[in-house]
């Protein structure tokens, strides 16, 4: 843990630690000294979104001790899901610097959609699906073509879509409001039923950990062959171990109950695919890029309308995949769905899981941190019998707590010249 | 560098040419019936007074701004720039006076953007020994380049701006006001940077205030006034008459404020 790195004679500096000026934080306690140094100039990342998890745990497990429970979890994890995926398109539209207000009405029109081809028009599941995941597409790329070659504010369109694709869910429902899914059904069970077995959920956990240590030693072993400095040993396998620790903890958790719903995983695939997508990406790179500075991506030579175009085809797809595991999760396709607080609640989890309102910050996981808020304090209220007019009332609350962390952290980035 | 598609070019070969470029926009005609030529291994300074459409010719030269009226001919094809992507393919790089950098992101990444290696899985690695190694080129004090760009100073900035420009091995650079914030050294290093591109075949257009960097290595000086085409002189012209052609008149403030200290120091000598 010592500021000389391995394996380099001391008298050659590495090529990234020529500087004098700069402190080389190293090792655990390094890692902190940086983390509190990120957090002061306000760089939070996770760090609210995991305090009020934190909180908001401690108070519902403090009013109803069943809140915790192996089997209440197990049914936050299905409902987080559904909305879940729809908030993780509002990540990749906010990303750009734009919004989309219509995914709640996209999602229920894919689930009618759904139900329609499927159960009254017999088509098989698997099609029925996809034709509800092209026509979300096609909204999303509708919105980009307003926005591209008419300039119109996607603020404005979309919230014009809210209501056109809402009509359009009432439409094809036609006077009788309501489809029933069938129970047993493949999509259904995804949406219900279907967990890991408890090996599955073992293995995927200690998976994740094996990848985080294996990818870290090789991008450390490949740094130092090129003369940059690597990362520390030891806080690579720090972090892998405690991944690997907590993961394999939640699981087993978890596995006291059913166990951990397929669907959840699949969520959180999407949510690891995203990340990749944003991080390790070109197409990635050039998301962050516009939402950071639109003028200067287009200068770099970025087709930046073909990106924009991308981001609001993706949201709106995922709007509409949200929508049909939503139809699953209900077992039934009906005027209700993607109405209410299901916008809000997409939005809110990815604010208040640390992606920015204001463009070019932001993670596929605040959809996956941000969700499991949101569905807290749901599952917290209805716990505690309380009317859906508090639920509101608290979940308004913690968006605009999101909202103004979001504001001042940008205030104190800027005075600390961090973008 | 990397892949020089078509080698070097060939010295003395103009690498591009405009005729009778003009820009407007609304009301103000920023530039009319402009003449420019560059030649392979040759620095072009292109001086002028604050709003004498120096960085809108640059911008047209980028495919930022598309020109009103006027034709574009690069390495003896007649060019149309759609966009900045199309000036970047032919070769055209920018460091723009408004820098155009994305503060979210670090400097690698500004460095590379839009040329990012691998694009499905980015070779950081190799993208960091390459802004590293560009950096030190330019004798950069960057303290991380893994550092959001708005944690630099300006002069810093104005360095990854440069860095950037000189990744994709243009056969033309366009620097409009490149050492503005540059402190003393770092500017001799720029100035040695375009003598360095200029000897290896590049054409070099530089927009600058500072007349003594300006004599130190243009080859040719052409001056714009008011959108418009004022002389083209060379480094051995005299101070006087660049700032009149600059100015537009014999008799300017400038001229009158050295006349006055002439006049000042002939008094403390009688
Ligand atoms: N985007 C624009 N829209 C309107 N007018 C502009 C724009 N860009 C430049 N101009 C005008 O064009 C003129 C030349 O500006 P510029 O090329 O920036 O001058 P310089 O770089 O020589 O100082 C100025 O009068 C300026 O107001
Ligand atoms: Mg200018």
């Amino acid at each position: 843990m010592s500021s000389n790195v391995e394996g380099t004679p001391p008298s050659e500096p590495l090529l990234d630690r020529s500087d004098v000026r700069v402190r080389h934080d190293t090792g655990i306690g390094g890692a902190i000294r940086s983390l509190a140094d990120r957090v002061r100039s306000g760089d939070l990342g996770s760090l609210p979104v995991v305090v009020g998890l934190a909180i908001i745990w401690t108070v519902f497990q403090s009013l109803n001790p069943i809140f915790l429970s192996s089997n209440n979890l197990v049914n936050l994890l299905f409902d987080c899901s559904t909305v879940g995926v729809i908030s993780l398109g509002i990540v990749c539209i906010l990303m750009v610097g734009e919004i989309d207000l219509s995914v709640g009405s996209i999602s229920g029109f894919a689930s009618a959609l759904v139900g329609v081809l499927w159960v009254n028009s017999g088509w098989p599941v698997i099609p029925a699906i996809l034709a509800a995941l092209i026509a979300g597409g096609v909204i999303g790329f509708f919105y980009s073509v307003l926005f591209n070659r008419l300039g119109m504010p996607s603020f404005v369109s979309t919230l014009a879509g809210l209501l056109a694709v809402l009509g359009l869910q009432l439409y094809i429902l036609g006077s009788s409001g309501s489809i029933n899914l069938p129970y047993g059904s493949p999509l259904v069970s995804l949406g219900q039923t279907l967990v890991m077995p408890p090996v599955v959920a073992y293995a995927l956990a200690a998976l994740a950990g094996i990848v985080t240590l294996v990818t870290g030693l090789r991008t450390a072993a490949r740094r130092r062959e090129a003369g940059l400095s690597p990362q520390s040993i030891t806080g690579l396998v720090f972090r892998a171990v405690v991944l690997l620790v907590a993961l394999e903890l939640i699981a087993f958790y978890l596995n006291q109950d059913r166990g951990v719903p397929w669907m959840f995983g699949l969520f959180v695939a999407l949510v690891v695919v995203m990340n990749y997508a944003f991080k390790r990406t070109k197409w990635g790179r050039s998301m962050t890029a516009i939402g950071g500075n639109r003028e200067a991506a287009r200068r770099a030579g970025i087709n930046v309308p073909l990106i924009y175009t991308s981001a609001f085809m993706l949201c709106s797809t995922l709007a509409a995949f949200g929508g049909v595991l939503s139809a699953a999760r209900l077992a039934s396709a009906s005027q209700q769905a993607g109405t209410g607080d299901v916008n809000l609640d997409a939005i809110a989890a990815a604010v208040i899981g640390g992606t920015s309102l204001f463009g070019g910050r932001g993670s596929a996981y605040s959809a996956l941190l941000g969700i499991i808020v949101i569905q807290s304090i749901a599952s917290g209220l209805t716990l505690l019998d309380l009317s859906s007019s508090l639920r509101y009332m608290i979940t308004g609350g913690v968006l605009a707590t999101a909202v103004i962390v979001d504001s001042l952290a940008r205030r104190s980035r800027a005075s600390h010249g961090r973008a | 560098m990397t892949g020089m598609s078509q080698g070097p070019v060939a010295a003395g070969e103009t690498v591009i040419s405009l005729r009778g470029v003009s820009k407007v926009f609304g009301a103000v005609s920023a530039l009319a019936d402009i003449d420019l030529d560059v030649k392979a291994g040759e620095v072009v300074a292109l001086v002028g007074d604050n709003g004498a459409g120096k960085s809108t010719l640059v911008k047209i030269l980028a495919g930022v701004f598309q020109p009103t009226t006027g034709t574009m001919t690069f390495q003896g094809k007649a060019v149309t720039l759609a966009g900045p992507s199309d000036a970047l393919a032919l070769g055209i790089a920018t460091v723009f006076q408004d820098l155009a950098l994305c503060e979210n992101l670090d400097v690698v990444a500004n460095i590379f953007l839009g040329n990012e290696l691998n694009s499905l899985q980015l070779d950081e690695v190799s993208m960091e020994i390459r802004a590293w190694t560009l950096l030190k080129e330019l004798s950069a004090r960057i303290p991380s380049v893994r550092e959001a760009v708005a944690s630099l100073s300006g002069g810093q900035r104005q360095t990854v701006a440069i860095a950037r420009s000189l990744l994709l091995d243009p056969k033309l650079i366009l620097l409009d006001e490149p050492t503005a914030a540059l402190g003393v050294a770092q500017t001799a290093e720029v100035l040695n940077l375009i003598e360095r591109v200029r000897d290896r075949g590049l054409g070099v257009i530089m927009i600058s205030h500072n007349m003594e960097d300006v004599r130190a290595v243009a080859d040719r000086i052409v001056v714009l006034r008011l959108g418009r085409n004022n002389g083209i002189f060379y480094p051995d012209t005299s101070n006087q008459e660049l700032i009149s052609a600059i100015t537009g008149a014999a008799d300017n403030s400038v001229s009158r404020r050295s006349g006055r200290r002439i006049a000042v120091q002939n008094e403390g000598r009688a």
